[in-house]
């Protein structure tokens, strides 16, 4: 492990070694973006093409969840920046406090789509033999987190849905494999990002971190963002389709 | 290479704190308009305003906007690329004549107009 | 070391980077870009043995009409991982793992490449992915064809597609970390007057080749991860009785695939560019163009991926748009050819190992694109896709041009890897042996899909016969062909003639240190002030206008 600043040997400068990570990182991100833009090709395609079905299970979604969700990305993102500008500025200690509160708010986030991921599982909308869209309206004993008035409501939407769409069923079944397709990628990434926070946390803590010399910080940042790029377009696609009905 | 290093330009908390705010506000806006009508326009006001937050993330947060050229043209890529796999994706599939009984607005337009001329 | 070349005497260093340390984890922990190409040499080489034996067991079994070798379903098993061993564990690495990272950084002037530990990771990653499709392999391989195509492949198949699939995602990281090693090197890490446009046109083909890697291989990752998720878990996107689309499957998976033949063929041009004005003696020529032709492949080759999908029942309006660009794709091929077979003119040439293999890659290369040609018609598509002539048509530019160039490449650098210069006797007839089992394998092929022979068929109408043992008997031919250059070039590394710096001479940096060169690649760096493939005006290289340089002198005969 070298030490702050000290040049790796196939570097001539530090300005050359900065340079060259920070180009590795962002063609690095480029491929996260082509490899998000297959599933979201196959998310494009089938909304176009069910969308009563898109509709419906969008609907099932928790607009609270996913709003408060987004918000605290994007703090998350405001504290990562912070995070890097404490690098530059050489305020050591703030560094570490900006990262504790990003890996914090991600923290946040992982639990709230716990909690949205076993409501989907136990509702049984999670893709695969035992899926069902109509099983909380056909078993409410099953479903106790709804109540009277939201299982009616959504008998009626299911209803209506189905009367457009005679394959529902297997339609919505696509857009769970978009939801969970997109989000646990997502959310794959975002854990692999908590892991790289928490080694910046303990680098910090040592402060090995220093205005000469913050590329760690930087190429985090840089990815961090990228995640919260790609929830900042999840949020749209997947809560908010055709809401207004 | 004469390069903008962007280590040399610090971008300040100030200009953070304007931007996560406008990103919040634009949440907002986002789920307001979910819940108006618009027709087919709801997914292009969506679309377009988590462009408008990305952009943001990517000038400011990321510093693009503080970044070697070399730098942008990689976005820039990525971005065309990204472009390419959906839009000639597509293309096919919406100008198929009929595709699960989906007609796409511009091959419907043009096939009911060619059965109307006979 | 040495500043003129001394072509009596060639000494071989004594400290170079094979002897600087020892031991098998002084190879294993490696972060010397030039053993990792070592490592990738052994691990490619194995692979493509591999893939040879299933290409063997297809040959054989073809001899006969019926079919008395395998089964209909382990006939399926052999072509399938032939292709996917070939073309995924041989194919894409090959010149790139190997003689791409032994190369770049010397050819810029730099000691190593941007990021030495991510090469050795990207070694690992390719074992990885290697280890899995092998355990699909024992595990009765998967019979799906290389394509994967579902919902066969992610519904219906019996044989081992999961493990195969996570195999080939996995190497695929392999493939971008090269790729994001080599573009972030040829950005920052140039000897200082190595300007963009001083680079020999190995680095920018290898440019142009990452710049595909890069944005093509995370959308098959993505692609086989989705696969993976159908055959495993149920998700429903390709699958028609989920209301899925195979089609979709075929637009993602060949996204990548399409430019993935870019990603072969690309380096071997680079080769080419490499070997021809060395042994012409002659500047190439049109150096701008064939560098900008490069990228253009690179670009274009993203635009056309549907012409594999003419017969899916896509629309007609984008299959000609398809068509259209990929008659446009040729074009800067067709530049390159061009400019190669122009350098030649008014050249000197010398009808060295390397060089009969850069004539071999022009011909052959030239028929392939041709008929690719034809296979982007539309109307002629109809007819033979799925048949015997596309099957000719892409082992003609795979074997015929990439392969050509790949052992081109490795005979014109092996005294650069090595030390030492292989038996240039043996070698030349190898070559002709090779060149002559090639088309006795694959010209007849043509002939059979213009009469109609459909491709992964394990029986065919006995009026074929003659055809398909003309193709196996020049299989064998091949066969011999390769083993003679493994064999040899292996006894060459060890007791071939000493080779000294610049053996040809050729006119790269990486011509300029010893053979083998130190592990720092160069004592002091570089300074780059001369133009590339000047033939005319470099004393420091022994060429100047004043004496033509000896012609085959330490590397004669054997």
């Amino acid at each position: 492990m070298h030490r702050t600043g000290e040049l790796y040997g196939q570097f001539k400068t530090l300005e050359q070694q900065k340079d060259t990570a920070s180009l590795g990182m962002w063609i690095f991100l480029v491929t996260e973006v082509m490899f998000f833009g297959g599933i979201m090709l196959a998310y494009t395609l089938n909304r176009h093409v069910y969308f009563t079905a898109f509709a419906m299970g969008s609907n099932t979604l928790s607009l609270a969840l996913g709003g408060f969700n987004t918000i605290v990305l994007l703090a998350s993102s405001f504290t990562m920046a912070m995070a890097v500008w404490s690098s530059q500025t050489g305020k050591k200690p703030l560094i570490s406090i900006f990262l504790i509160l990003t890996i914090a708010l991600g923290f946040v986030f992982f639990g709230v789509k716990y909690v949205e991921y076993s409501q989907k599982f136990r509702h049984h909308l999670v893709p695969g033999k035992s899926f069902n869209i109509f099983y909380c309206v056909n078993n409410p004993a099953g479903c106790p987190d709804m109540d009277a008035a939201e299982l009616a409501t959504e008998r009626e939407e299911l209803d209506k849905a189905q009367a457009q769409d005679p394959d529902l069923n297997a339609h919505a079944q696509l857009y769970y494999s978009a939801y969970f397709g997109m989000t646990g990628l997502h959310a794959l990434h975002m854990v692999i990002g908590a892991g790289l926070l928490f080694w910046l946390l303990k680098e910090s803590k040592a402060g090995r971190y220093t205005p000469q010399w913050n590329t760690p910080v930087d190429l985090v940042g840089l990815y961090w963002h990228f995640v919260d790029i790609v929830w900042i377009y999840l949020f749209p696609l997947l809560y908010l389709i055709d809401r207004h009905k | 290479m004469s390069e903008h290093d962007d280590a040399n330009h610090i971008v300040s908390p100030r200009t953070y704190l304007v931007i996560i705010l406008t990103l919040m506000a634009l949440t907002g806006i986002t789920v307001m308009a979910a819940f108006r009508d618009l027709g087919r326009f709801n997914i292009v006001v969506a679309l377009a305003i988590a462009t408008l937050k990305a952009t943001l993330v990517v000038l400011y947060f990321m510093h693009a906007k503080f970044s070697p050229r070399r730098t942008q043209l990689v976005i820039i890529a990525g971005i065309f690329w990204l472009a390419i796999l959906l839009f000639m994706t597509m293309s096919d599939y919406v100008s198929r004549i009929d595709y699960r009984g989906v007609r796409f607005p511009i091959m419907h337009r043009m096939v009911e107009g060619s059965e109307r001329r006979g | 070391m040495s500043t003129q070349p001394n072509h009596r005497d060639p000494q071989f260093p004594e400290r170079h980077y094979l002897n600087e340390t020892y031991g098998i984890r002084s190879w294993l922990l490696t972060t010397d870009h030039k053993r990792i190409a070592l490592l990738y040499l052994a691990s490619v080489t194995f692979f493509f043995f591999v893939g040879g034996f299933f290409a063997m067991m297809i040959r054989l079994h073809l001899l006969t009409p019926s079919g008395y070798l395998l089964s209909a379903d382990n006939y399926n098993r052999m072509f399938t991982m032939h292709g996917v061993t070939m073309v995924f564990f041989f194919l894409i690495p090959s010149i790139p793992a190997i003689l791409g990272n032994f190369l770049i950084p010397l050819m810029v002037g730099a000691k190593d490449l941007a990021f030495p530990k991510i090469n050795l990771l990207s070694w690992y990653i390719y074992i990885v992915g290697g280890a899995f499709t092998l355990y699909s392999m024992i595990n009765g391989g998967l019979d799906t064809g290389w394509t994967f195509y579902t919902p066969f492949s992610t519904v219906y198949s019996n044989s081992a597609v999961a493990p195969a699939v996570v195999g080939v995602f996995i190497t695929g990281f392999s493939s971008i970390l090269t790729g994001l090693n080599f573009l972030v090197t040829v950005h920052t890490m140039r000897a200082p007057g190595m300007t963009w446009f001083r680079l020999p046109l190995f680095v920018w083909t290898h440019y142009a080749t990452s710049i595909v890697m890069i944005l093509g291989t995370p959308v098959i990752a993505i692609t086989l991860a989705l696969a993976a998720m159908e055959r495993l878990f149920g998700l429903g996107f390709f699958n028609p009785a989920m209301g899925g689309d195979p089609i979709l499957f075929q637009h993602l998976f060949w996204f990548y695939s399409h430019p993935a033949v870019y990603i072969m063929i690309l380096p071997s041009m680079g080769v080419i560019s490499e070997l021809i004005p060395t042994f012409a003696r002659k500047k190439l020529f049109g150096y701008h163009f064939v560098a900008a032709a490069s990228l253009a492949i690179a670009v274009i080759g993203f635009l056309v991926w549907a012409h594999h999908m003419f017969l899916t029942g896509q629309s007609t309006y984008a299959a000609l748009a398809f068509s259209f660009l990929t008659f446009l794709v040729a074009v800067p091929s067709a530049i390159k050819v061009f400019n190669w077979v122009a350098t030649l003119f008014g050249g000197s040439i010398s009808f060295d190992t390397p060089m009969l293999y850069a004539f071999g890659f022009l011909g052959l290369f030239l028929i392939g694109g041709l008929t690719g040609l034809f296979l982007g018609c539309l109307g002629v598509d109809i007819h033979i896709h799925d048949t015997y002539f596309v099957v000719a048509h892409f082992h003609y530019i795979m074997v015929g041009g990439a392969v050509m160039g790949y052992l081109g490449g490795l005979h014109f650098w092996w005294p650069k890897i090595t030390g030492r210069m292989y038996p240039e006797w043996l070698a030349r007839i190898a070559a002709l042996i090779l060149f002559v089992g090639f088309n006795l394998t694959f010209f007849p092929q043509f002939v059979l899909g213009y009469l109609g022979m459909p491709r992964r068929y394990h029986v065919y109408p006995p009026e074929f016969q003659v055809y398909n043992v003309m193709s196996t008997a020049g299989a064998s031919i091949l066969a011999v062909g390769y083993l003679l250059p493994m064999i040899y070039l292996t006894w060459a590394a060890f007791f071939g003639k000493v080779a000294g710096d610049n053996p040809w001479p050729a006119t790269g940096l990486e011509w300029k240190t010893a053979s083998p060169p130190p592990t720092e690649n160069f004592p002091v760096t570089p300074e780059v002030t001369w133009e590339p493939y000047d033939f005319h005006d470099r004393p420091d290289l022994g060429l100047d206008v004043t004496h033509m340089p000896e012609v085959a002198p330490a590397h004669g005969d054997d």
